[in-house]
């Protein structure tokens, strides 16, 4: 498994090679949002709107309305949370084509809970004509701006940045509103998106050596969430689901879930991993994979559990099949 | 009379407050104080200053088209009343979407949209609400959270100015959202891109829903700060047409232009003195309605 480095940067330089509508709005966050070589090639279609994210969402709605596809850069939570009414009126209302390209999704920055957008999704998934996108490797990195472009609607991208690992293969790019099969089983149905996905792969393929069959789910499309792929997979599995995302258990991927197999009438257990419930602070990635619950250990006990059956799973069973240094703050 | 006065802006903007006092009183109250301040220079512009082509709107009232959303793009909206966006051609946005029924009357009276329009107005189901979005005649933006207008406004002078199109882009303000931290973003940042085609002109009529501006949140001195901030800025008398129509033709080479029109709530309708600073919206009880229907069949 490879990782890769400064994906984002790479991909929307060759992507504004071929749309000369696009356009980059920063606040102040450029060179920490991957968008300072952007700059440095295109620095006509590079806009500094200064730390002010609320006249940078309307302003960004301006220039839609003139043919221009802006890609607001900052922070996450400075892309929904200080600026909700703004994306909503100025360019949900709309249904405008401006895509907020928020870094920084969950707990991927030791800048603590100011920094660290854990809401977003529950928030935004209350939107009408909102579209969002939860990357999980970068593979995904490379695929999610035609879809943006395709959408032609309001688009938030959870963007992961610098070190990134490619879990999935560079010829199979992401599909809008269609989950990635990573496993196929009967035991249980497991959704995961973002971060997330990495440490649910390391737990399948540990439950998998111990006789657990799993159905996984990569879930990068979190709004809409209809493709029936997912209702498919809660119909097969005999002990229940379980959601895992880098996000609140509230409103998010877990809720999607949730939802659905209460549409369907499915009566499905389910356990949702996440955030629970609190803010989180600020530390390195690992600590607050741990602490949050968010790790391949947490899972693989938490399917042991809803199957009712222990492996004895460990740290070092899991360890060996890690992609990316979480040490490294 | 200088040649900056005409008959024709003066009519338009009596039968502005007359129409909207009519439906103050009909309907039991209306936004009638914002009409009172504003018609001069709602008048004024539509009639002599923006430079638009013939309505591409529906003379008609019509249905609500529905909300935006990816299967609804083509319903008819607000700006078509201001006539096809040529590169030539000028943009107004209207930022307090409570003046709705001023924006009306004026598109009536400068002959964008029938008379008969103005029966719908704020009638359920129908597209002339008392507060709108983007599908109501005049409405360039969905405007009604106070203070993003101007932001969306400078975006697209911003966007016209990089397609190199000569056109103006005005955006017409009320006083009190003056205090949003949105409205000096936008300000610091239009300046900061020396959007010399955008021009704002702004009713302060001093008042807002709690009393008069100077006791809810003080913002004076307006024509300094906006100065500061890298404006040109007038002051003029927003009931002057000449005043309003000459401040458009002032030169601001470099810089963003915000006209600032004085005016008074009451101005046209008497009978609203007493009631300052509380003029946000005009009911009109049983009380008084007799005296308001002898002003309006008089006026």
């Amino acid at each position: 498994m490879n990782i890769e480095l400064n994906t984002h940067s790479k991909n929307i330089i060759n992507w504004a090679k071929a749309h000369p509508e696009a356009v980059v709005l920063s606040a102040d966050l450029g060179s920490s949002c991957e968008i300072k070589e952007f700059k440095n090639i295109f620095p006509e279609r590079y806009f500094s709107l200064g730390i002010a994210e609320q006249n940078m969402v309307s302003w960004a709605a301006g220039l839609a309305k003139e043919g221009f596809r802006p890609f607001l850069h900052t922070f996450g939570v400075f892309l929904y949370r200080r600026v909700l009414d703004q994306l909503e009126m100025s360019v949900a209302y709309p249904n405008l084509p401006v895509t907020f390209v928020g870094f920084l999704p969950g707990i991927m920055t030791p800048g603590g809970v100011s920094h660290q957008a854990i809401n977003d999704v529950a928030t935004l998934r209350a939107v009408p004509n909102m579209t969002i996108f939860d990357i999980g490797d970068a593979t995904e990195i490379e695929g999610v701006l035609g879809l943006a472009h395709e959408v032609n609607g309001p688009v938030f991208i959870r963007m992961l940045r610098k070190e990134v690992p490619r879990l999935f293969p560079a010829d199979k790019p992401m599909e809008f509103n269609r989950a990635r099969i990573l496993s196929s089983g009967t035991d249980i149905a497991l959704f995961s998106s973002s971060i997330c996905t990495e440490e649910a792969m390391r737990a399948t393929a540990a439950l998998k050596r111990k006789g657990i069959s799993i159905q996984h789910l990569h879930i990068s499309t979190i709004r809409p969430f209809s493709d029936p792929a997912v209702v498919e997979a809660l119909e097969k599995v005999k002990y229940g689901a379980v959601t895992i995302e880098n996000h609140l258990t509230t409103g998010g991927l877990g809720t999607a879930v949730a939802e659905v197999i209460a549409e369907h009438g499915l009566g499905t257990r389910l356990t949702k991993l996440g955030i629970q419930d609190t803010y989180a602070h600020g530390a390195s990635k690992m600590h607050l994979l741990r602490k949050y619950g968010l790790d391949a250990l947490t899972l693989a006990r938490t399917i042991e559990a809803q199957v009712g059956k222990t492996c004895g799973i460990e740290e070092p069973d899991l360890e060996e099949l890690r992609a990316e240094d979480y040490t490294a703050v | 009379m200088s040649i900056y006065e005409t008959n024709e802006v003066r009519v338009a903007a009596k039968n502005i407050r007359k129409t909207i006092l009519g439906l103050a009183i009909n309907r039991g109250g209306a936004y009638l104080g914002q009409a009172c301040s504003c018609a001069d220079i709602l008048a004024a512009l539509y009639l002599r200053v923006l430079n638009f082509g013939p309505s591409l709107g529906a003379p008609q009232a019509m249905p609500f088209p529905g909300a935006p959303s990816p299967a609804n793009m083509d319903y008819q909206k607000g700006a078509a009343y201001h006539g096809a966006p040529d590169k030539d051609r000028d943009r107004l946005f209207v930022s307090p979407a409570h003046y709705a029924s001023v924006v009306y009357c004026a598109l009536a009276e400068a002959g964008r949209i029938s008379h008969e329009a103005i029966e719908k107005f704020n009638v359920d189901g129908w597209n002339m609400e008392m507060i709108g979005a983007e599908h109501s005649p005049g409405f360039e933006c969905t405007a009604g959270s106070l203070g993003q207008t101007v932001s969306i406004a400078a975006g697209t002078a911003h966007g016209r100015r990089l397609k190199g199109e000569s056109g103006r882009v005005f955006v017409f303000l009320s006083d009190g959202e003056l205090q949003s931290g949105q409205a000096w973003e936008a300000f610091q940042a239009a300046s900061f891109y020396r959007l010399e085609n955008l021009i704002a002109y702004v009713d302060v009529n001093g008042l807002q829903v709690e009393g008069y501006t100077k006791d809810v949140m003080d913002i004076s001195p307006l024509e300094k700060r906006l100065e500061a901030f890298g404006w040109k800025a007038l002051v003029i008398d927003g009931h002057n047409e000449a005043e309003i129509v000459r401040a458009a033709e002032t030169l601001h080479p470099g810089q963003p232009m915000i006209v600032l029109c004085h005016t008074s709530s009451a101005c046209g309708v008497p009978l609203l003195e007493k009631r300052m600073p509380f003029l946000h919206f005009v009911g009109i009880g049983s009380e008084e309605i007799e005296v308001f229907k002898k002003f309006h069949a008089d006026m």
